[in-house]
């Protein structure tokens, strides 16, 4: 069997069984949207772990990230830990568990939901789904974008990119539509657990053929010793702490990670989660950026465009396994972008559909509504991927930024009761008028005096402009909640989880 | 031990277990052990050390800052 047929083989291979998984998950379920979204709050530890963490991934983990070490050294691994083993862990705990307990108790399924009910403003509501859809659409184009090139890069260009983005699409659609949360949560758990095998298989392979981790740091000290020290130019403390902390709040507010905060099936199983956390970040991207790393010291050559593991790998592993990886990753797309569509057609049908257009909607009309949902969310985002729009590439790049923005009023919101609902509106329209600003209008430079000031940069000094953001929208929401008083339909009780 | 205090104590815990993450005392340092820079072996046992941590605060104060259980 030639090289291209098997690779294609796995590939198809793995959408098949994932296919299979799918239609288990929907003979299994009931046809109510609490269950198509949640899989009725029944998750258990592992699911739960594996699902948010396969979502959490996406490509980067495989291409990004080595690709990254491969250029600029291993740090990135200091800024998962933080980002996702801590920091991450730490908000798992501030505003998940919090979340969680809400939701059991009042039945929430989405975010905006959940403001919309304690705020008593549909307003409200519809805003924070619309930021969400408007930094969410983007990022799932991005993925589209990037199994598509993947498979074009697979089949050595025999598939064209549209065909790969289209079948990916196809793919998406239908598994979505029949699986719903519960499917999509157990294929995420089966993927987790085959890449985190299949990246610790790579690396004994290419230790075993290198003379181990010191023969690899050895060829590291020849070609590129400055890998092997803390931090560079382009590790500086500014962009650790920025990265780490802007994506970290950020992926809290990712539609698709907040609406895991409502399916676990028991508090146990986010306590086990949160523990289990920075010792699974830990195990993902150690391994796949040191060997990102250590091909630059073996001597790799990575043409312009293409990902640095999967020809580390074909140098160093058999063909069937370098497909295995590969297939791994593209699973780690769809993974990604399943939940994104689920999670992105629920804040449309729930929090847009329904309150503005047709309040009568039944729960079983909206989980076949939802579906619909997925495939014209889908197709739209194809439809955009094949044109590359360069602003909608723009704002996919920056949506960990435009989600963290919400993060903080939210977590005021959940902990804060005397929080109204004008400071809410404050702190969100404020923080993300002052993000949107910075990433649309081009930096200009003003001279104050002797010294040159720019204006609407990424960065100021090194530090992300979003921390600025996040900072203004929980100052918004904090003084303009001092200044107002609430309206009379707000119940700042809602939130409240005492044993009553 | 008074119900601040321990507070006090769990939001230093998480701000220390937060900085130290990344070994700043070691800022350009190249030592290497069995082939793994010094500043990933202490990144690696840090997060160790925050599973730990993790595990303690499950066990105790999971539920006492959420207004449930043995408030």
């Amino acid at each position: 069997m030639s090289e291209l047929t098997l690779q294609v083989a796995i590939v198809v291979g793995y959408l098949i069984l994932a296919l299979g998984v799918g239609l288990v998950a929907y003979r299994v379920s009931t046809n109510v949207a609490e269950d198509y979204y949640l899989a009725n709050r029944s998750i258990g530890t592992l699911v739960l772990l594996f699902t948010t963490f396969a979502t959490l991934l996406s490509a980067f983990t495989f291409f990004g990230g080595p690709n990254i070490a491969y250029a600029q050294g291993p740090e990135w691994i200091l800024v998962m830990g933080v980002m996702d083993g801590v920091l991450f862990a730490i908000l798992w705990y501030l505003i998940g568990y919090k979340q969680w307990l809400v939701g059991q108790k009042q039945g929430y399924v989405t975010l905006s939901e959940m403001l919309g009910d304690r705020f008593g403003s549909r307003r409200l509501r519809g805003l924070v789904a619309a930021v969400s859809l408007f930094w969410l659409f983007p990022y799932i184009m991005l993925q589209q974008m990037g199994a598509g090139e993947a498979l074009t890069g697979l089949s050595g260009g025999a598939i064209p990119y549209w065909a790969g983005a289209a079948l990916i699409t196809a793919f998406m659609i239908l598994y979505v539509v029949l699986a719903g949360m519960r499917g999509v949560a157990w294929t995420d758990t089966i993927q987790g657990l085959f890449m985190l095998s299949v990246v610790w298989i790579a690396v004994a392979w290419v230790l075993a053929a290198v003379g181990g981790p010191s023969g690899a740091a050895a060829a590291l000290g020849e070609s590129n010793p400055e890998f092997l020290a803390l931090g560079s130019d382009y590790y500086t403390p500014q962009y650790i702490i920025s990265t780490a902390v802007v994506i970290a709040f950020g992926v809290t507010m990712f539609p698709q990670i907040n609406q895991r905060f409502f399916v676990a099936g028991s508090a146990r199983v986010l306590k086990r989660s949160f523990v289990l956390w920075p010792v699974l970040v830990l195990l993902l991207f150690v391994p796949t950026f040191l060997l990102g790393t250590w091909a630059a010291g073996l001597g790799i050559e990575v043409p312009e465009g293409a990902n640095v593991l999967p020809i580390l790998l074909s140098e160093y592993t058999p063909v069937w396994f370098a497909a295995l990886v590969i297939a791994g990753a593209m699973a780690a797309m769809m993974s990604s972008s399943d939940s994104m569509l689920l999670s992105g057609s629920s804040y449309f049908i729930r929090d847009l559909y329904r309150p503005f257009v047709d309040p009568t909607l039944s729960e079983r009309r909206e989980a076949w509504l939802a579906r619909g949902g997925v495939a014209v969310f889908a197709t739209a985002t194809f439809i955009a991927s094949l044109s590359r729009p360069g602003t909608l590439i723009e704002v996919g790049n920056t949506a960990f930024g435009g989600f963290a923005q919400l993060t903080l009023p939210v977590l005021v919101a959940l902990y804060w009761q005397s929080t109204t609902r004008d400071g809410m509106v404050a702190g969100i329209l404020g923080s993300q008028l002052l993000y949107l600003s910075h990433v649309f209008i081009p930096t200009v430079t003003v001279e104050i005096g002797a010294t040159t000031l720019p204006l609407f940069a990424r960065a100021y000094g090194g530090w992300d402009v979003a921390l600025g953001g996040m900072l203004l929208g929980a100052l918004l929401t904090v003084g303009v909640s001092l200044l107002t008083t609430p309206a009379a339909d707000e119940k700042s009780s809602r939130f409240v989880v005492g044993a009553d | 031990m008074s119900r601040r205090i321990r507070t006090l104590l769990w939001v230093l815990t998480a701000t220390v277990l937060v900085v130290f993450s990344v070994p700043w005392f070691w800022w350009g340092d190249s030592r290497t052990a069995a082939g793994i820079p010094l500043w990933l072996w202490w990144h690696i046992g840090w997060m160790g050390v925050a599973t730990i941590v993790f595990a303690v605060f499950v066990r105790t104060d999971w539920d006492r800052y959420m207004g449930v259980g043995d408030v």
